[in-house]
């Protein structure tokens, strides 16, 4: 894919000794310079830091403070229903409660939980010294809190979305007036943004800023996850923002996508949503069994049993959990053969993630295993998810779900699954890595007392949930009579959650008490190189980036610590006071640049609050506000653009030690931005594909699609915007080949007129559905038709900006024949809008002709 | 720690990271098409389909469909089963190809891209086993 050629011609194996030992003065000079160049900003500018050791850690911060939130709300509605007929809440609060419960623990604690310890972590354990886009991890954490904050602020008003943490129209559209499911809908969106920042950030760091020698077959079990993870991710959000996108059109125009009385469906909302809700619940678990997977070789004191096969466990799940979305629509009507697929899919779903228990177990049985506190969470954790996988099978099954279906008993099966399967392991996750960040421990004590306490309050509430759902009790009511047989299993569940609330309290306390014992070098004497880092921690990570040969290098190279602190490896000096670090082959991590990392900048954060003020405003409608804000995200966003990325380097080659010399700048598809630009395309075609499945799916439900009567856009303003925008995509190849061979006019010239063929496209496509008079608030076939058109439309303007923006670069002198990277991502960008082009004029003006 | 020469470094070929998609990738593809196959053929094309989706239509068909989609991808992920068989042959049972040499990276890919389409080939019989027992569009 990157690598041109056999490469054996390519990047060359680096050097597998280390370097000799330089002189104490020498050592000192470059540590000076490594410290200064990697220190964080100091006094309010230190929140303009960027680096993985500042963001990573109020990432994890701010979703921890999620999590309490959400928490508290649930000990509430357990409160509520601790006896029948409690009058505590209101049916109004109860049902804000419950969607702010679901949906902050989803977007705002699971998800980015697992971003925020793997950008903290991911590089440590690929001894890199910084993820490749540091500024976009910032732009990620400050949607987030901007986000967050927003969703769950409006509970203090009142106007929190209460129609579950899965929004069904037409409760959430018709029944349900007021900004809450507004604020969910445009709140969790711009999260969803920081998702896929993440995704992007962490598949390049993993595939491209490993430590020469990690190959592919080395890497940490965790960076695999996070592979896997973030590639769903990538595939799972993006439904989601579709969804969002026809949900809010709805909302706020009446374009009828969900409206049966207009030729909608509320089924397709079911249909995406869990398209992105069931990979989701993986997107969750398995950065949970990734901590597993690091801990249980560090107390087995052996490395893990069956690598290979994990790495089938992770790949598999990644791809099966995109298979079993129906499953959450079981008792929606549709034909059993459809219900027999997809329950299918969910038992055979099972064997993975069975196989990678079993991985786990084999490991533990042929290690010598060590008492410890994250060991305690791990096992807890396992034992919890167990149960939960079990009733997960009971559930996968069609005719039990008729039953089973929303019930309490769905509740217990879901809390077993994500508490078992993801908060104990991330609750060990802390007790194991919190020496990372600060070189302390957590109290062994505090640790024992909370592990049993969680683990007693998870049975105890969530294990009666079985009994009260089989016993008809459904999910999602705020109160319910005595006598039903439900009181005695509500009270333990209420009493449950108390002591669970409880165990969680100690954690915290443990988590902010002062004076904890300070941790000695590999604490747990673990074989990963995240154990690398002195304690306390210094700014730059490793002192110098090792060559890896094994999995576990600590144990495998003792000698490896030594070295790296001696800077006899890679990188050990900072010369011109640069945040630099390694970037190499996917697959054999030959070191191929020298990557220079950016510095402290406020610009991520200016860039979150204009966008966030884009959603924020839009839900209130107020129209100007957002424009103004829009304006302002573009500028902010373009002079990020302009001064942080394809920046000339002062020198072109550079020696990172033991006579390596690598390049500063890399052109074409082996540059990491044209790795993430393709990255983010993917996410970006993935939504439109489900947009064009919308289309798709009304023709399946109705009889004539285009309905009688209803003329579609023609054929000759589509197919004028066509022949236009393949021209404009054609010129910007052509651009970029100018480029390759130096003639700066023809550049310019071809970028000009691809920017006005584009414009002249886009219009033509709108003019489409303008000009044929279709009325999307009429019908939903008109309404499918412009969301296509206005998607496509907007992804041809960004592409004009794009184009125009390679033009003043070039006349800046900052596009160049080597420093070719905007426009190679240009193109890359215009490959995919040609891509959608072609699909939306095929499906608007093609398809009523073969219907 | 002991390294072969360097001239035994088969080259890196990133397409090998793709094989391990293939398997699965062929399951979705299978899946996919069973799955759009029945709801387009019970919402469309099935006798009596414009009454509702609780008509007890034949799949006829569609069974048919289902199971040359099925013989197809097992066709395929077979192929690459036996591809990363082939590839791991010479070093199968050598132990756990953890040295840091192209030799033990190409079998941890091999092995892999093997388990991989296993679990496929399981996966999309499952998929075809809904066709065995369910007959029409109820």
């Amino acid at each position: 894919m990157s690598e041109r050629g056999p490469a054996d011609n390519g990047p060359r194996p680096a050097p597998e000794h280390p370097g000799p030992l330089a002189s104490e003065e020498v050592r000192r000079g470059q540590e000076e310079r490594l410290r200064k160049a990697w220190a964080a900003p100091e006094g309010w500018r230190y929140w303009s830091a960027v680096n993985n050791t500042e963001v990573g850690v109020w990432y994890i911060a701010a979703s921890m403070v999620f999590l309490v939130f959400a928490g508290v709300l649930a000990l509430l509605m357990r409160a509520q229903l601790a006896v029948p007929g409690n009058d505590l809440l209101s049916a109004e609060q109860y049902n804000q409660l419950l969607t702010m419960h679901g949906s902050v623990m989803m977007f705002l604690f699971a998800v980015p939980i697992f971003e925020a310890f793997s950008i903290l972590v991911l590089p440590q354990m690929l001894g890199a010294r910084d993820l490749p886009f540091p500024r976009l991890s910032a732009y990620g954490f400050w949607c987030f809190v901007i986000g967050g904050a927003f969703v769950c602020g409006s509970l203090f008003f009142g106007a929190a979305p209460r129609g579950g943490w899965f929004m069904y129209p037409p409760l959430t559209t018709r029944y349900q007036p007021g900004v809450g499911a507004d604020i969910w809908l445009l709140g969790l969106s711009f999260i969803e943004v920081a998702a896929i920042a993440a995704a992007v950030e962490l598949i390049v760091g993993v595939l491209k800023c490993r430590p020469p020698g990690m190959r592919i077959h080395l890497i940490p079990l965790y960076a695999w996850y996070v592979l896997v993870v973030a590639g769903m991710i990538l595939f799972a959000f993006p439904p989601l923002i579709a969804g969002d996108i026809l949900f809010e059109l709805e909302r706020t125009l009446d374009w009828p996508f969900f409206d049966p009385a207009r030729g909608g469906d509320p089924l397709l909302w079911q249909h995406l949503f869990w398209l992105f809700g069931h990979p989701e619940v993986y997107i969750i678990f398995l950065p949970a069994v990734a901590l597993v997977a690091m801990i249980v070789p560090t107390f087995a004191r052996r490395p893990i049993v069956g690598y290979g096969w994990i790495v089938l466990a992770a790949v598999g799940t990644g791809f099966l959990s995109f298979g079993l979305w129906v499953h959450h629509m079981y008792t929606t009507g549709l034909p059993g053969i459809s219900l027999g697929f997809f329950s299918a899919a969910s038992e055979a779903v099972a064997i993975p993630t069975g196989v990678q228990i079993f991985c786990f177990l084999a490991t533990l049985l042929a290690g010598r295993v060590t008492k410890s506190v994250p060991m305690l969470f791990v096992l807890g954790g396992l034992a919890t998810f167990v149960l939960g996988g079990l009733t997960g099978v009971m559930v996968a099954l069609a005719p039990f779900d008729f039953q089973a279906h929303d019930s309490f008993f769905v509740v217990a099966h879901l809390h077993y699954v994500l508490i078992g399967g993801a908060v104990l392991p991330i609750v060990g996750g802390f007790y194991y890595f919190f020496p990372l960040k600060g070189g302390k421990l957590l109290s062994e004590r505090l640790g024992r007392i909370s592990f049993w306490l969680m683990l007693a309050g998870v049975h105890l509430t969530f294990f009666p949930m079985h009994w009260s759902g089989l016993l008809g009790m459904p999910r999602r009511v705020y109160t319910y009579e005595a006598g039903l047989g439900w009181d005695a299993l509500n009270l333990a569940s209420s009493a449950g959650a108390a002591v669970l609330g409880a165990g969680f309290l100690v954690f915290l306390v443990d988590l902010l008490r002062p004076n904890k014992r300070p941790a000695a070098r590999n604490p747990w004497q673990a074989g990963t190189l995240e154990w690398l880092l002195e304690m306390p921690p210094e700014s730059w990570g490793v002192r110098s980036v090792p060559e890896i040969d094994s999995r576990y290098p600590l144990w495998d190279q003792p000698e490896l610590a030594r070295q790296v602190d001696q800077g006899r490896w890679f990188l050990p000096d900072a010369e011109e006071g640069l945040r630099e670090t390694l970037v190499t082959t996917p697959v054999d991590a030959r070191p191929v640049q020298c990557l220079r990392v950016p510095g402290p900048s406020f610009l991520p954060f200016w860039a979150a609050v204009t966008t966030g003020g884009v959603f924020v405003f839009a839900t209130f409608h107020w129209w100007l506000a957002t424009a103004a804000s829009g304006v302002l995200a573009f500028g902010v966003i373009l002079a990020w653009l302009w001064t942080g990325t394809a920046r000339p380097q002062e020198k072109e080659v550079k020696d990172v030690g033991l006579g390596v010399r690598l390049p500063t700048i890399l052109g074409g598809a082996q540059s990491i931005g044209w790795w993430a630009t393709m990255i983010t395309m993917l996410g970006d075609f993935t939504a439109f594909v489900s947009l064009v499945f919308g289309y798709f799916f009304y023709w399946t439900v109705h009889e004539d699609f285009p309905p009688e009567g209803v003329d579609g856009p023609g054929v000759t303003w589509p197919a004028l915007a066509a022949g236009l925008l393949v021209a404009s995509w054609a010129a910007t190849v052509a651009a970029r080949s100018a480029n390759r061979g130096g003639r700066r006019v023809l550049v310019h010239a071809a970028l000009l007129a691809g920017a006005l063929l584009a414009a002249g496209g886009g219009a033509a496509l709108v003019a489409a559905p303008l000009v044929t008079g279709l009325d999307p608030m009429a019908h939903v076939y008109p309404a499918a038709v412009w969301v296509l058109v206005l998607w496509t439309a907007l992804h041809v303007a960004v592409g004009v900006v794009m184009q125009l923006y390679c033009v003043a670069r070039g006349l800046a002198g900052r596009l160049t024949p080597k420093l070719e990277t905007d426009l190679v991502n240009t193109t890359l960008y215009w490959h995919f809008t040609a891509l959608t082009v072609a699909i939306t004029v095929a499906t608007i003006a093609g398809f009523p002709l073969a219907a | 720690m002991t390294r072969p020469a360097a001239a035994h470094h088969p080259p890196e070929r990133p397409f090998h990271l793709w094989l391990l998609a293939i398997g699965p990738g062929l399951w979705a593809a299978h899946f996919l098409a069973c799955y759009l196959t029945a709801a387009i053929w019970c919402a469309k094309a099935a006798p009596g389909a414009a009454g509702g989706a609780w008509t007890a239509a034949a799949l006829g068909p569609v069974r048919w469909a289902v199971a040359a989609y099925t013989a197809a991808a097992l066709a395929g992920i077979g192929g690459v089963l036996w591809h990363g068989w082939r590839r791991l042959a010479p070093g199968a049972g050598e132990g756990p190809h953890e040295a840091d040499t192209a030799v033990d990276r190409e079998r941890f890919l091999a092995f892999a891209t093997l388990l991989l389409s296993g679990l496929s080939a399981v996966a999309t019989v499952y998929t075809a086993l809904a066709a065995v027992f369910i007959g029409d569009c109820r």
